[in-house]
């Protein structure tokens, strides 16, 4: 591996948007700006900015830990504070920083929350994780239950339930946070933004219908969805961004390039990946090194999808701000259902003509993991393909062995090279 | 001590037999005898039986298969690092042991149950499946309006079902036969609190595993029956430490287990064994609206569980610290299935709370297929030597 990392151009844009963000934080207690931490899938990203609230999302802190090699000890130091050894990494990795001074991944300090804004979509984990942290600072909370698409749609009594608690709850507990009274006409022109971004990620993500394709839908993936799902939804930064992304893949498209890995340009697809399942954080490079060296690439994922699923239509909309952020919030990937979530992975397979599927299940998450050997069946029995299945976690290193997944994986792509040898010859 | 043949052994043989019975032998019993009328099948924590029983149907608590089945297409579907409930659950539904429930209602409980509920739709694409999404919201005009519109879309569902006119579904009578039931199993356990020699838990525990099998009157009638012989038996208190159990909310433990902590010299006088037969805690009302009446049962109930939003830092753990209080419990023992991530995530703070309320504890993990009890016989004698010991200091 060599030392040096190849970086995309949008992903130094997107490095310095981060690291603006959070010495925004670092300083928000001197500028007066409140903060609330707040979870990836159904963020309330626009409300939040419409009552000028810094966002803090302790899933990516945990992640940033995780590719900075501190999630260990920030484990280690949970466990010995009592949490048990079974449960969720992220929730650990984050009560672990918490705990060593909530020192964030630039080295920053985190300012502690003025409200707890629990939005709660396709895991329940993230209650828990919030009633720990409220525990620990003592701060406002407010919770919006997001009920599940157990019939595989948005039914209107979820819909209307979720509008009505942003309505009657959510809205008055931002309002007692920040003194601030809401305005929709700000919340609308948020929305309006964040449905331009949207639409160049989407064609982004959707580029990868190329051969050879242009992005890593997976590896490269997790930093295309970086911004849009995170604190900068619904800003100018996050629509120049995405059209500075859009730019780049569109030139790498007429020139027949692959995407940039961290080992350098993918120039030998051999084998085109959808892929379901969060990343290792903790061997992120290494992890991608093993598909780079088989000339493997994903050319779509679900993980991709946690935080709103843009490329099956949906799109925040000024004209209807309540619904539309009601139905983001229920339409995020692991609040569909399991019967959805396989539909989809299919649809992938035929839409992104991949050549096979990969399930990473994480031992931290039971909202991804739980269900998923049944998943794997199910797509192989509908799309033909053999799909393979390899176990890691999100950020505890103690669940990354290197030589078992690199085996796997080798083992996979051989069977898939004798797969098309075979059908060559016949 | 009773012979096998005393009347209580008698009873409780008699449900040890039920819930020995994997192929869910009276559940088909009564199948059979009711043509027609829909068996539902539920999964922890809760579930408004009510509705089931309304239009005529038996619901059938599902809660695992313990310790003596052997679990292959289950270990198929899960990986190692996640509970041992859903393979088991698994197994028994495509070994054809649960052929006799028409349909399956999922509570919210956790993300592994709510996976489990499209496992379920994927593997028995004929049957009825239900994801029953009790709101985390608890205001009335909020959680309870949605709730309200779910619980009349099941009981339309449940009607067609069981081919019955919505307005024949009698949900006052199912209301008042589960508020006896109910009734019923708080005199157990407010015996078993106040005389522990008299119901020890070993029998409460599958007297109560029971009443996932058998329609509401029927164990009813089992449980006063039980009430009636344990106050009359002729039985002595031993010098055993008195504790509350907390975690087993869900996947059950092995029945071996509640027997070692016995041994061990526990009295367990108050515990959170299926609360899908208890909640909630008082009667459900019966003048009222009857949906509306569901919809308070959930939304008002004080009682906690790991899968319901605790809405403030200072009602963490009140209710274990009351019930705790109430049953004279010295210590709580904190017994959770293993990958269990609500009981373990809520650990750290039910623990926090305990100390703050001067009350100590200690914690061990099980599934429900746990063979070996050494350990957990040496740490609950441990503990109950030294609650006894301080408690003489
Ligand atoms: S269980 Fe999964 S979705 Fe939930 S907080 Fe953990 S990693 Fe995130
Ligand atoms: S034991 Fe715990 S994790 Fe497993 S199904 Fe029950 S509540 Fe969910």
């Amino acid at each position: 591996m060599t030392n040096s990392v190849v970086k995309e151009p949008s992903m130094l844009l997107q490095k310095d948007m981060i690291s603006g963000h959070y010495s925004k934080l670092a300083r928000a207690e001197e500028t007066g700006h409140k903060v609330a931490y707040t979870f990836v899938p159904g963020n309330l990203t626009e409300l939040m900015l419409a009552f000028d609230v810094l966002p803090v999302h302790p899933e990516i802190n945990a992640l940033q830990n995780g590719m900075r090699k501190l999630s260990g000890e920030y484990i280690a130091e949970a466990e010995r504070a009592g949490h048990s050894e079974d449960v969720c990494t992220y929730v650990k990795c984050d009560i672990g920083m918490s705990l060593k001074g909530n020192i964030g991944p630039t080295g920053e300090k985190m300012p502690p929350p003025n409200l707890l804004l629990l939005s709660y979509t396709g895991c329940f984990t993230f209650m828990k994780w919030f009633e720990l942290l409220r525990e620990r600072y003592g701060c406002a909370t407010t919770m919006l239950h997001v009920p599940y698409q157990a019939e595989g749609h948005i039914t209107k009594e979820a819909r209307d339930y979720v509008v009505k608690q942003l309505r009657d709850v959510t809205i008055p507990a931002l309002e007692r946070a920040t003194g601030k009274r809401y305005d929709e006409d700000r919340l609308k022109e948020y929305l309006a933004r964040s449905a331009k971004a949207e639409d160049d990620l989407v064609w982004v993500l959707e580029s990868a219908k190329h051969t050879p394709s242009p992005i890593d839908a997976y590896f490269g993936g997790v930093y295309y969805i970086g911004p849009l799902f995170t604190a900068f939804r619904g800003t100018a930064s996050a629509v120049e961004y995405y059209r500075a992304l859009r730019d780049e893949v569109r030139s790498r498209i007429e020139n027949r390039e692959g995407p940039l890995t961290p080992e350098g340009q993918m120039r030998d697809q051999r084998f085109r990946l959808v892929v379901e399942g969060p990343p290792n954080w903790t061997h992120f490079r290494e992890f991608w090194k093993m598909f780079y060296d088989e000339g493997a690439v994903v050319v779509a994922s679900s993980y991709t999808k946690v935080g709103g699923l843009y490329d099956r239509g949906f799109r925040h909309d000024p004209d209807r701000p309540l619904e539309s952020l009601a139905e983001y919030c229920l339409g995020c990937y692991t609040n569909l259902n399991l019967p959805s979530r396989v539909q989809l992975l299919v649809d992938y397979v035929n839409e992104y003509q991949a050549d096979g599927f990969l399930v990473n299940s994480v031992k931290s998450c039971d909202s991804f993991s739980s269900g998923q050997l049944v998943m794997l069946r199910e797509i192989e029995k509908r799309t033909g393909l053999a799909g393979a299945f390899i176990e890691t976690d999100l950020v505890d290193p103690r669940y990354f062995s290197a030589a078992n997944v690199k085996n796997r994986l080798e083992s996979y792509f051989q069977m898939l090279s004798q797969k098309r040898a075979t059908a060559t010859a016949s | 001590m009773e012979t096998l043949l005393s009347p209580i052994a008698a009873l409780i043989g008699r449900c040890e037999e039920l819930i020995a019975d994997l192929d869910l032998g009276s559940v088909r019993a009564w199948r059979a005898a009711h043509p027609g009328k829909p068996v539902i099948g539920y999964l922890p924590i809760y579930a408004p039986r009510e509705l089931v029983h309304a239009v005529g149907g038996l619901s059938v608590g599902i809660v695992g298969a313990g310790e003596e089945l052997e679990i292959v297409r289950g270990d198929a579907c899960f990986q190692s690092y996640i509970c041992h409930l859903p393979r088991s659950v698994v197994e028994l539904g495509l070994s054809g042991k649960l052929d006799a429930l028409d349909g399956m209602i999922f509570p919210s409980t956790c993300d592994v149950i709510r996976n489990l509920s499209g496992i379920w739709s994927l593997s028995f694409p004929t049957k009825w499946v239900r994801y029953l999404d009790l709101p985390q919201n608890f205001d009335h005009s909020l959680g309870g309006a949605f709730y309200r519109q779910l619980l009349d879309g099941m009981l339309h569902e449940l009607c067609d079902l069981a081919k019955l006119p919505y307005e024949r579904a009698d949900l006052r009578g199912a209301i008042r036969a589960f508020n006896a039931n109910r009734r019923a199993l708080r005199e157990l356990y407010a015996l078993r609190a106040k005389e522990p020699w008299r119901a020890p838990t070993s029998e409460v525990y599958v007297l109560l595993r029971a009443g996932l099998l058998l329609p509401a009157d029927e164990h009813t009638k089992l449980v006063e029956r039980y009430l009636e012989l344990a106050r009359a038996r002729d039985a002595r208190p031993l010098d055993n430490a008195r504790v509350a159990l907390r975690g087993a909310f869900c996947e059950q433990p092995p029945i071996e287990l509640v027997k070692t902590l016995e041994r061990a010299g526990c009295y367990v006088v108050d515990d959170d064994f299926l609360p899908m037969l208890r909640w909630p805690d008082t009667d459900v009302d019966e003048s009222g609206d009857p949906l509306d009446a569901l919809v308070a049962a959930w939304l008002d109930t004080p009682l906690e569980a790991p899968s319901r939003y605790t809405r403030r830092n200072e009602d963490k753990g009140v209710t274990l610290i009351d019930a705790a209080r109430a049953a004279k419990a010295e210590g709580v023992i904190f017994a959770a299935p293993s990958f269990c991530d609500p009981a373990l995530l809520d650990r750290p703070m039910l623990l926090g709370a305990l100390d703050r309320a001067g009350i100590s504890h200690t914690s061990f993990k099980y599934a429900e297929n746990t063979g070996q009890m050494q350990p957990i016989r040496e740490q609950a004698g441990t503990f109950a030597d030294s609650i006894k010991l301080w408690g003489e200091a």
